[in-house]
């Protein structure tokens, strides 16, 4: 199989993190860095990741935008440049949206991305949604679950696809806050795509079982584990995640991604709920005597389990669901992932987190269960280790 | 001229010797045998007549078994020739199968097994007969029973993974016994047990729940504390971890298992850092078992048979597999009379050759030598460990500054991160030096693992060896990372592609598998 690499970079993602910005988007953030005598790390990461992937397949052609936007970076690597897409003198995120559009209608089967969040949320916004991507980290805002750990890792990765080897696929998050609201002293991200990430941890897993289990078949078990310990009688609130719409796939309903849906006895009873319309199908249920429970996983690369992506599962919400109101479901992986840090939740109340806070059973296949702390966010660190 | 004998490098230049020996079913050469057996003589065949025709027609062959058909000769030279493209544990510095304990199989003990004593043994025979190997297995169950501190002990399990579904089943036995086999349906174990307890648990029909590590990568007693209630039926637990870290809080965790009503089990499996130190009945623990392929000597036999031993309390005695041995005076017997054991886990009586293997390990080695094993697999590790810790970009995450018992998971996260080059690459990489580390590490917890068990058997200049060649690829992993990623360059196989291995239509673990998977 013929593969090609796609490569988009954010000239000026991560200008913001030194300088105290909380993150480079807009024009009048990215000046303020250059005046505080920032400059972007960007093309230094994306140097990085293709320094990697030129030892391993020298002279490849990469897909790319022109300048600071990708070219500059694959030359400067020994690699080929095709560009097909230019951007004006000060690119901006439109760019990196239009970029990516750009180069994967142009081919590119795997997309790698330069940036951040932001980054991340123009890349989403642009490509069809079963387009495959990687982050290559650069940005100063890092939520969202599509970034390989460094970018030589993230190079290491695309050498592989090239070479043809079978990458497994697998959703995850892309999730952005609003700068504006974490310069006030707010941190309120949003789900805004699932994307098709290649992972390789799962490969030199488990040799030594009888039945190795690919990432796949994990969220296959672990939401077959959930449907399990579902009751037919009880309202169950379908939190967004790639689990999740396994959960959904499997109990034959049309879960949306990156909504909130309810179900009962297998059926849906409302997608994409809002917080109100959350509120008044408890209140009905609550009339009726019918028990409810959210199902949630973890979202993003911080192991949140509340309050990103999901805040329609407000603590108004939570708080209706009776003294144990999550059945949180996840691969044994995703808690690995974590290295040793805790899942953490933030509904905005305070009292409401102290009471989910302790351990969780969180269900990661059928009569499969692992007991994982939970903290708040103000007390992130406490089980903080490795 | 050719003395004096030029000095060596400071490291191996090892090649593998290539043979592009086929599978030994494409070696047939039809009607070739390895031994031509003669015909009857008439007489005989007259006096006992045509004794095919006394075979049941089910247990017939329709046609004769697609064997090789192969002289002696040519077999012999079939498996010394993948004996050289192979990197056994005879040949290289072994330290690199963490868990798997590669110890030194003393090879003296193959001159016992060999006897027609013992080869020429049938587990049919009358028990009057064979006093002797029935001796040998009663003093090796008082030896086991000594070491781990327990009541009773049956050697019958034929693997580790066998002896732990043993450990589970006995403890459904009791609490079915108990009345309270409904009320027990969950086990309890931690990510770096061993996770044959997990799943032996979770074969035996429980619900498992797994608990992680503390915040100092100790396992979190607290974490017990939340989920540990009457609905448990036992916690199943390694100790040391995987990561070689020792629970300095056991005897709480055995504690709060009793105090809910639950049994304790202890995987023993490799108890190579604790023999003669700790015993699992003074810390409280109701069953326990051994790998005698990993603690006692007797060679891993490339997946089968190994043999496990199985120690329980007196309150468990009863549901061991059965039959046990008895003594009687000098005299040893069988007993089959016993209502409640769990029955038949692997054929007769255990592997016979491995449990004289074990008898004589522990016999030459006396009660000081066995401790003395314990002390030195731990000062060996603890040197290994100090070794690979001042390679740039290798760790030992959890328990950070703390010394470990018999073995280390390490990560090379950090150099990951540098450069790209995953631990299956160093691995691999390593293998052009003569040594080798294997990257299963079932679940895969620390990022970039390796672990490394030196055991007692490797000398200081060999642990100086290896942590040289992980210090050299390491090096190399960041001056010249194509040679790592493009390693092995010395070997006769290249880079095995495990995805078949993931995929039922594609893996094929027998000839026959092979032809009907990709040939028809």
């Amino acid at each position: 199989m013929t593969r090609t690499i796609g490569l988009v970079v954010n000239p000026v993602a991560g200008v913001g993190g030194p300088a105290g910005l909380k993150g480079s988007d807009g024009d009048a953030v990215q000046t303020a860095a250059r005046e505080r005598g920032m400059t972007p790390r960007a093309e230094g990461r994306a140097r990085s990741a293709l320094g990697v992937l030129a030892a391993a397949h020298p002279g490849a052609e990469i897909i790319t935008a022109a300048g600071g936007m990708g070219a500059d970076a694959v030359r400067a690597a020994g690699l080929r440049a095709r560009v097909v897409y230019t951007a004006g003198e000060r690119s901006t995120g439109a760019d990196s949206a239009s970029a990516a559009a750009a180069i994967a209608a142009a081919g590119a089967d795997l997309l790698l991305f330069v940036g951040g969040d932001g980054t991340a949320r123009d890349v989403a916004s642009a490509v069809p949604s079963e387009q495959p991507v990687l982050g290559v980290p650069a940005g100063v805002k890092m939520y969202s679950g599509c970034f390989a750990v460094s970018p030589s890792a993230a190079g290491a990765l695309a050498a592989r696809w090239l070479a043809g080897d079978e990458l497994p696929l697998e959703p995850r998050e892309v999730l952005d806050v609003d700068e504006e609201q974490i310069r006030a002293g707010r941190v309120d991200p949003h789900l805004f795509a699932l994307v098709p990430v290649p992972f390789v941890v799962g490969r030199t897993q488990s040799r030594k079982s009888a039945t190795p289990v690919s990432e796949a078949a994990a969220v296959r078990s672990a939401a077959a584990g959930a449907i399990a310990a579902m009751h037919d009688d009880t309202l169950y609130l379908l939190g967004p995640g790639g689990t999740t719409m396994e959960i959904g796939r499997q109990l034959g309903v049309s879960k949306t991604p990156l909504g909130v849906d309810a179900i009962r006895g297998g059926a849906l009873v409302l997608a994409d709920a809002s917080e109100a319309q959350l509120l008044a199908l408890l209140d009905t249920a609550a009339d009726a005597g019918t028990p409810a429970k959210a199902v949630v996983t973890v979202i993003g690369g911080q192991g949140f389990l509340l309050g990103r992506g999901n805040q329609q599962l407000s603590a108004a919400v939570l708080r209706r669901l009776g003294p144990d109101p999550l059945l949180v479901v996840a691969t044994e992986q995703k808690l690995t992932d974590l290295g040793g840090r805790p899942l953490l939740v933030d509904t905005g109340d305070p009292d409401l987190d102290q009471r989910l806070a302790g351990y969780i059973r969180v269900t990661t296949g059928v009569t499969t269960a692992s007991a994982y702390p939970v903290t708040a966010p103000e007390h992130e660190g406490a089980h903080s280790c490795v | 001229m050719s003395l004096p004998i030029a000095p060596k490098p400071a490291l191996r230049r090892f090649h593998q010797a290539r043979w592009d020996e086929p599978v030994i079913f494409e070696l047939t050469t039809p009607g070739e045998r390895g031994v031509l057996v003669s015909r009857p003589e008439p007489g005989v065949r007259e006096a006992v007549g045509d004794v095919v025709a006394d075979l049941p027609a089910g247990m017939r062959r329709e046609k004769p078994a697609a064997l090789p058909e192969m002289g002696q000769m040519r077999v012999l030279r079939h498996y010394l020739r993948l004996s050289q493209e192979n990197l056994g544990a005879d040949f290289n510095i072994d330290v690199g199968q963490g868990t798997c304990t590669m110890k030194y199989a003393p090879k003296v003990n193959e001159t016992l097994i060999s006897t027609p004593k013992l080869t020429e043994l049938h587990p049919l025979q009358d028990q009057g007969d064979v006093q002797g190997i029935l001796e040998i297995m009663w003093s090796l169950e008082r030896a086991v029973a000594e070491i781990s501190g327990m009541h009773s002990v049956s050697l019958h399990t034929s693997g580790g993974s066998t002896a732990i579904w043993t450990n589970i089943a006995m403890i459904r036995a009791y609490h079915e016994a108990n009345g309270e086999g409904e009320q027990r349906d969950e086990v309890i174990t931690t990510i770096f047990s061993h996770p044959s307890n997990a799943a032996t648990a979770k074969a035996a029909g429980y619900k498992v729940i797994t608990l992680y590590p503390d915040a100092d990568g100790y396992p979190d007693a607290e974490a017990l504390r939340a989920v540990i209630g009457p609905r448990t039926a036992a916690i199943m637990i390694t100790n040391p971890e995987d990561t070689g870290i020792f629970n300095p809080r056991v005897k709480e965790w055995v504690d709060l298992a009793h105090s809910v009503g639950a049994l304790a089990s202890y995987d023993q499996a490799n108890a190579n850092g604790i023999l003669g130190i700790t015993r699992a009945r003074d810390a409280g623990f109701d069953v326990c078992h051994f790998n005698l392929h990993k603690t006692f000597g007797t060679p891993h036999g490339c997946g089968g048979p190994g043999s496990g031993a199985n120690a329980v309390s007196e309150a468990l005695a009863p549901f061991l597999p059965g039959p046990v041995i008895v003594r009687d005076g000098d005299r040893f017997a069988l007993d089959s009379d016993r209502p409640q054991s769990i029955g038949k886990v692997a054929p007769f009586y255990g592997v016979a050759p491995n449990l004289v293997r074990a008898y004589a390990w522990i016999m030459a080695l006396g009660a000081e030598g066995i401790k003395a094993v314990a002390e030195t697999a731990v000062l060996n590790n603890n040197y290994l460990m100090k070794k690979i810790l001042e390679i740039p970009g290798a760790s030992a995450p959890y328990a950070t500054g703390r010394r470990r018992i018999e073995q280390v998971r390490y990560s090379w996260q950090e150099l990951f991160e540098e450069t790209g080059i995953s631990s299956e690459e160093i691995g691999i990489r390593a293998s052009d030096f003569g040594m080798h580390y294997w990257t299963s590490h079932h679940p895969y917890v620390v990022p970039q693992p390796f672990t490394l068990e030196p055991t007692e058997s490797y000398s200081m200049a060999e642990l100086d060896e290896y942590a040289a060649v992980l210090a050299e690829v390491a090096r190399e992993a960041r001056e010249t990372p194509e040679v790592v990623r493009t390693a092995p360059h010395n070997q006769t196989v290249h880079h095995t592609h495990h995805d078949d291995l993931d995929d039922p239509e594609r893996w094929a673990i027998t000839w026959r598998a092979y032809q009907r998977k990709y040939f028809s």
